[in-house]
């Protein structure tokens, strides 16, 4: 053990971050680790068909896994799916934070709005957004609203708890400087307090997404025809593994793009957190 | 905005709330009734199952998995986390593939486990261990890696040897983040079983909740929701009870 | 007394990062410190003094040059070397008395010698009463008391000060400059001591090196001739510190460009 821990000298130096990697060198390093990821998962799979250790199908390799991916988007049917699962994330999450930003500002900022909504907020946080998706189902059926209005309700909660915490904690300091200056009112909540809180706000978007992604997979297993999720659990019934790994991974892609996306406009909008 | 003392108070307002729509939609009939059902319906449930065994055993089952899941995971986090932590090299080697992997959320592996594992106890055990093994493990990485460089020079420079460090300094210094960790993996474990009970299961609280569904029973649907708010909340507190006890150090007197 | 200074610095230089990111933080300094001495590293913000002292503890490694220690090569961090830091550095997981003692126990000392040990630099230190409490319960003047009395009990023969009291407001610092000037009368340590405070370089320090902007040299030492016990508002004190301000001055116009 004593010899994997970098020696004193390194230690001391840059703690157990170890020394700063050139650029290039560490891009190589990152590839190349992914690379013996998927070797290593190849030469797994390889081994189970070479020893037959158990039946193949429990253990795809990756050939088969984009195989089958490359198969379904040839029968146009990829998309169908990917659309699918996108639309309701987009929709629910869409829905979910424009109610969460709008009820979190006033909430934070009105007194009248935050007893009002308090206690209603207070009895369903602890409660799994998952436990409630049967009672939507049944509310609604197992149609596309069911599924749009369970992704709102997850996402509502994150955004607009982490917005009420923006606008409320944001620096008294500076909302009296602002004050002092002559700001008021409506002017002094565009201009001062709907900035400050922005990165809490951004903060509580990039938890949404993730949220969302997260959990619209149980209900495109439960109560859907189209979908990632469907795809995955669909191939269930023929043992279709190499679908199932596809899907989820297409799935994970989504999701890594729908948090850049968000870490994108969380730059822009706070462009004055990171400067040069 | 939440004090100790305004909790209850917004507990009981919503209560008050809930009950006012309820009884009010019975009386005037806006929806069907069953749809939205009444506290005292909800209350009535919970108590039919209590009585008749139903709720207890599901919800130890959904517990037993929760913590055989959890304490696998934890175990494997802690002893990876902390190797990945210490070990430059291995860090650099394995963050790109958890970088890759991370983002696929869990639940899309739920049928996977179905496959592999079986029906039994053993797929929902294996998929919360996975569920709750990445961020653990990456949060206590993350904690070990950020201890911070003053801490290592000054004992350094009292003497400390690489195993002092690594024995007397890194390990309490990280403790803390090591916590908290834990602590929203469990959280987190708690999240997750009520959806991993929803297919491919005859017990547990999200079977339960299913069930609700099946027979058209919303009041059942709720009382399993209610029954895992109150279970998260309760280890919640618990969780951090424990902690403030454990790190005591940490608080201002 | 051995012949000889006690810290050598020749010729060291230091540049961070590589290529076309280099950062030269020090060029060419030279430097002696002879035992028992009390050396003030001044100058501007960035000057590089603090990455000196640094080198001088053993956490860096210069880009050429050489820092010897009563002869010997300086290879890394050591007990003969202690450190106070301008952060505290205080192990909050541990009493005071666990901060105090760190060093004896890497030592190996025993239990009764330690508790000695403890508890005479923490009665040096006016601490005694607080031995139980953890560092969150302290203030920040107490905080860096426990760090000199933690970096004394080891024992070293040089003590290295990395702006102690820079985080503590003006009244605890002078309380501090007092506690550590009778402190060095009663121990004789040899002690670098970095700060950007002219007024506390001259209360302190037995000579005092005024550094360039960055990458830092050494521009002047001033040999400060001033009673053991100094008088802050004497006139030879003040006319210490405006001399040395106009030296600093020029130095510090140039950061500001």
């Amino acid at each position: 053990m004593a010899s994997l821990v970098s020696n004193v000298s390194t230690l001391v130096e840059s703690g157990l971050r170890g020394p700063a990697l050139a650029p290039r060198r560490a891009l190589a390093f990152r590839l190349g680790a992914v690379a013996a990821f998927v070797a290593l998962w190849s030469a797994l799979a390889g081994l189970v068909v070479a020893f037959k250790l158990f039946n193949p199908i429990f253990l795809p390799g990756p050939w088969l896994v984009l195989g089958s991916l490359a198969e379904l988007a040839a029968k146009g049917q990829l998309w169908a799916h990917v659309a699918a699962t996108l639309e309701r994330v987009a929709i629910g999450f869409g829905t979910g934070a424009a109610l969460g930003v709008g009820l979190g500002l006033a909430a934070g900022h009105l007194r009248p709005v935050r007893d009002l909504v308090e206690p209603v907020v207070e009895m369903l946080r602890p409660i799994p957004p998952l436990a409630v998706l049967p009672l939507f189902i049944v509310w609604v059926g197992i149609g596309e609203p069911s599924k749009v209005g369970f992704i709102t309700y997850a996402t509502f909660f994150p955004i607009f708890l982490t917005t009420v915490t923006g606008v409320r904690q944001m620096d008294p300091v500076l909302l009296r400087a602002a004050q002092s200056l002559g700001a008021r009112g409506f002017r002094l909540f565009v201009r001062v307090i709907l900035p400050a809180a922005l990165p809490d706000i951004l903060t509580g978007l990039r938890l949404g997404v993730a949220l969302a992604f997260f959990v619209i997979v149980i209900s495109e297993f439960i109560a859907a025809e189209h979908g990632l999720g469907y795809l995955i659990n669909d191939g269930r019934n023929f043992f279709l593994v190499p679908q199932m790994l596809g899907a989820a991974v297409v799935l994970g892609l989504l999701g890594y793009a729908g948090n850049g996306l968000v870490r994108l406009l969380e730059r822009r909008l706070t462009r004055w957190q990171h400067p040069a | 905005m939440r004090t100790a003392a305004t909790r209850p108070a917004a507990l009981a307002a919503a209560l008050a709330v809930w009950a006012v729509i309820a009884h009010g939609n019975a009386l005037i009939g806006v929806v069907n009734p069953v749809l939205l059902p009444t506290p005292l319906e909800v209350g009535r449930v919970t108590v039919d199952l209590a009585g008749s065994g139903e709720l207890p055993r599901h919800l130890l089952t959904s517990l037993g998995r929760v913590a055989q899941g959890f304490g696998l995971a934890a175990l494997a986090a802690l002893g990876l986390g902390l190797l990945v932590g210490f070990c430059v090299p291995l860090r650099l080697m394995l963050e790109p593939v958890i970088e890759f992997v991370r983002p696929i959320p869990p639940l899309a592996f739920l049928p996977m486990f179905l496959v592999w594992f079986g029906l039994g106890e053993t797929s929902k055990i294996v998929f919360i261990g996975y569920t709750t093994f990445f961020p653990m493990f990456v949060a206590i990485a993350a904690t070990v890696v950020r201890v911070d460089v003053v801490l290592l020079r000054a004992a350094a420079s009292l003497g400390a040897s690489r195993a002092d460090l690594v024995r007397r300094v890194v390990l309490p210094a990280a403790l803390p983040g090591i916590v908290v960790a834990l602590r929203v993996g469990f959280g987190l474990a708690l999240f997750v079983i009520v959806g991993a009970e929803f297919m491919g299961a005859d017990a547990g609280l999200g079977h339960l909740i299913m069930e609700g569904r099946t027979f058209f029973n919303p009041a059942q649907i709720v009382m399993g929701a209610l029954a895992l708010g109150l279970l998260g909340s309760l280890f919640n507190t618990l969780l951090l009870a424990a902690e403030r006890r454990l790190l005591r150090w940490r608080a201002a007197a | 007394m051995t012949g000889g200074p006690k810290i050598q610095i020749r010729r060291v230089s230091k540049a961070f990062g590589a290529g076309a990111r280099v950062m030269p933080a020090l060029a060419d300094v030279e430097l002696d410190v002879a035992e028992r001495e009390f050396v003030c590293l001044l100058g501007p913000s960035g000057c590089g003094k603090s990455t000196l002292l640094n080198i001088v503890a053993g956490f860096l490694s210069p880009t050429t040059g050489t820092v010897r220690v009563d002869g010997r090569p300086v290879t890394g961090p050591a007990p003969e070397r202690g450190v106070v830091f301008q952060e505290y550095a205080l192990f909050p997981w541990l009493t005071v008395t666990g901060n105090v003692e760190f060093g004896p126990v890497m030592q190996g000392r025993p239990a009764a010698e330690r508790r000695e040990v403890v508890a005479r630099y923490l009665d040096l230190v006016g601490l005694r009463a607080h031995a139980h409490k953890f560092p969150a319960q302290l203030s920040g003047g107490m905080k860096q008391r426990v760090a000199i009395a933690r970096a004394l009990a080891n024992t070293p023969a040089i003590v290295l000060m990395d702006e102690p009291f820079g985080a503590l407001d003006a009244q605890t610092r002078e309380t501090l400059q007092d506690e550590l000037s009778r402190i060095q009368h009663l121990e004789h340590k040899t002690i670098v001591f970095v700060t950007h405070s002219i007024r506390e370089a001259v209360y302190l320090a037995d000579r005092i090196v005024v550094m360039t902007s960055v990458p830092g040299r050494v521009k002047q030492i001033f040999t400060v001739k001033l009673p053991e016990v100094r008088d802050r508002f004497a006139p030879e004190f003040t006319h210490y510190e405006a001399e040395i301000t106009s030296v600093l001055r020029e130095e510090v116009a140039k950061v500001r460009e």
